[in-house]
């Protein structure tokens, strides 16, 4: 099992400790509810230096990504991050992940920790000529800090004008407290907020600044079960949940981040298809009416008949609800439309509602 | 705080506290602290009846749902029916927080249990 620089000081910080993704991670602090809350409400700072990043640079590597990805790549400039599904022949997705184009010909891939060896192996059996691929996951620490707080607190400790980075963009040499970091506005809460690569032999030293910066604001350490509600608040889909090698794009709803007119690449023929001939599934949110929590699996149905399985579900903290996105057959995916959720073998009701479930103001 | 010499305790950390026959059940500080953030109490049908080992009622955190098994066997008599809408009431005082009393089939069941001396000793080797 692997440990991020931080596991120590995560132990210290009294954290609960869970395997995930190979790595063991701080699942929660103090309590999920608490720091949820306090990343809507404040901020909160992430260890999630178990996400994975691979290096691809040489003269054709534009043209290899905008082959291996869904997304269009070629329009962003060198700060610019793009988030794009990486699909199959079929259609089904290997990893989605983060683009970001270092310069013409260098980009670095964040990928998700338990995919990261699948996607290396994925990305060079596909290798052409004039890229060279690198899996750099070893050299990069990576923190979230997110929160409507997290502008505020990271000014403190830089002078880097960073209402300048929009969002996607990013700085590759931002000096924050001396130390040298990436700083990326994004990530996976649903808040505003930065993700911050740095070296794993600063990270220690980072993760205590931007902590004892953060004091006054009420920045708190938060875990993996914090950003998991928080994602999921967001309708921001989970790679093993709301995607996955047997679950498209466009069924995932994420249309948006498939280019089919970029010309070729991995997948494209098949989501063509889909495109034309509509998707026969389609990813949902939804409320429950009675009382019960949905999870992760439990199946879903409608006018008697199973349509459906539940891809994630949880009380929601922000909305005091119990919520869930699910993979439903298409003629149910209209807001308002009733449907049940099989929870220890009673079909609970429940309405499928618009997403997000949540939104900053 | 209850007086933990009242309390009996099994090895999936539910704890039974009796009353002549009656006997209250819930789960452990131990448990309710593994669990995290209770969020959602699914409570027994009164009139039930349980043998020792079948699921009493779930409890779910934020992250997963748990089942809660009776430590005796008997009658479900009454639920805690403010559970259903403070959840968090397990995390805050869990020995003041019983799920459901059941009337007990036979007393000396609760021989079979730990004590809370023991039962300590179990979790600690446990962790």
């Amino acid at each position: 099992m692997k440990k991020t620089p931080l596991y120590d000081r995560h132990l210290k910080l009294g954290a609960k400790m869970i395997e995930f993704g190979g790595w063991m991670m701080p699942v929660q602090y103090e309590g999920i509810l608490e720091e949820h809350e306090g990343v809507r409400n404040a901020a909160g700072l992430f260890d999630v230096s178990h996400m994975g990043e691979i290096l691809i640079r040489g003269h054709e590597a534009l043209q290899f990504i905008q082959k291996l990805v869904t997304n269009d790549i070629s329009k962003a400039a060198a700060g610019q991050a793009v988030y794009s599904p990486m699909c199959n022949p079929e259609g089904g997705v290997v990893d989605d992940l983060l683009i970001y184009r270092l310069g013409e010909q260098e980009f670095l891939l964040v990928v998700n920790a338990a995919n990261t060896e699948k996607d290396y192996r994925w990305i060079t059996e596909h290798k052409e000529a004039g890229v060279h691929i690198e899996d750099v996951s070893y050299q990069y620490s990576l923190l979230a800090l997110q929160g409507p707080k997290a502008e505020s607190i990271l000014k403190k400790l830089t002078d880097e004008p960073l209402e300048e980075i929009r969002y996607y963009r990013f700085r590759p040499d931002v000096e924050i407290n001396g130390i040298k970091t990436l700083v990326s506005r994004s990530g996976y809460t649903g808040e505003d907020g930065f993700e911050i690569y740095v070296s794993p032999d600063k990270v220690e030293k980072l993760w205590d600044d931007l902590l004892e910066a953060g004091k006054e604001e009420g920045l708190k350490p938060a875990g993996l079960g914090a950003r998991d509600t928080l994602r999921f608040e967001a309708a921001l889909p989970l790679y093993g949940h709301e995607l996955s090698e047997e679950i498209s794009p466009l069924e995932a709803g994420l249309g948006r981040f498939v280019k089919l007119n970029k010309g070729e690449f991995i997948g494209r023929s098949a989501l063509a298809a889909q495109d034309v001939q509509g998707v026969k599934r389609k990813l949902v949110g939804f409320e429950m009416t009675d009382r019960g929590i949905p999870r992760h699996g439990y199946d879903i149905y409608a006018d008697g008949d199973k349509i459906g399985f539940v891809t994630t579900g949880s009380y929601s903290p922000t909305l005091r609800k119990n919520i869930g996105l699910g993979l439903v057959k298409a003629g149910y995916s209209e807001t308002g439309t009733e449907i049940q959720v099989a929870v220890r073998n009673k079909n609970l009701k429940a309405v499928v509602v618009k997403t997000p479930f949540y939104k900053r103001k | 705080m209850a007086d933990m010499k009242d309390f009996r305790f099994s090895r999936e950390h539910e704890w039974v506290r009796a009353e002549g026959k009656k006997a209250y059940i819930g789960i452990s500080d131990y448990a309710q602290n593994a669990l995290g953030d209770i969020v959602f109490v699914e409570l027994p049908e009164t009139g039930a009846k349980l043998s020792a080992g079948d699921v009493l009622g779930v409890v779910e955190s934020v992250k997963a749902a748990s089942d809660i098994y009776s430590p005796v066997s008997g009658t479900v008599i009454e639920t805690n029916q403010e559970l259903a809408d403070a959840p968090e009431k397990i995390n805050e005082a869990p020995y003041d927080s019983w799920i459901a009393v059941v009337e007990l089939d036979d007393e000396s069941e609760l021989d079979e249990l730990m004590d809370f001396d023991d039962y300590e000793k179990f979790c600690k080797e446990e962790a």
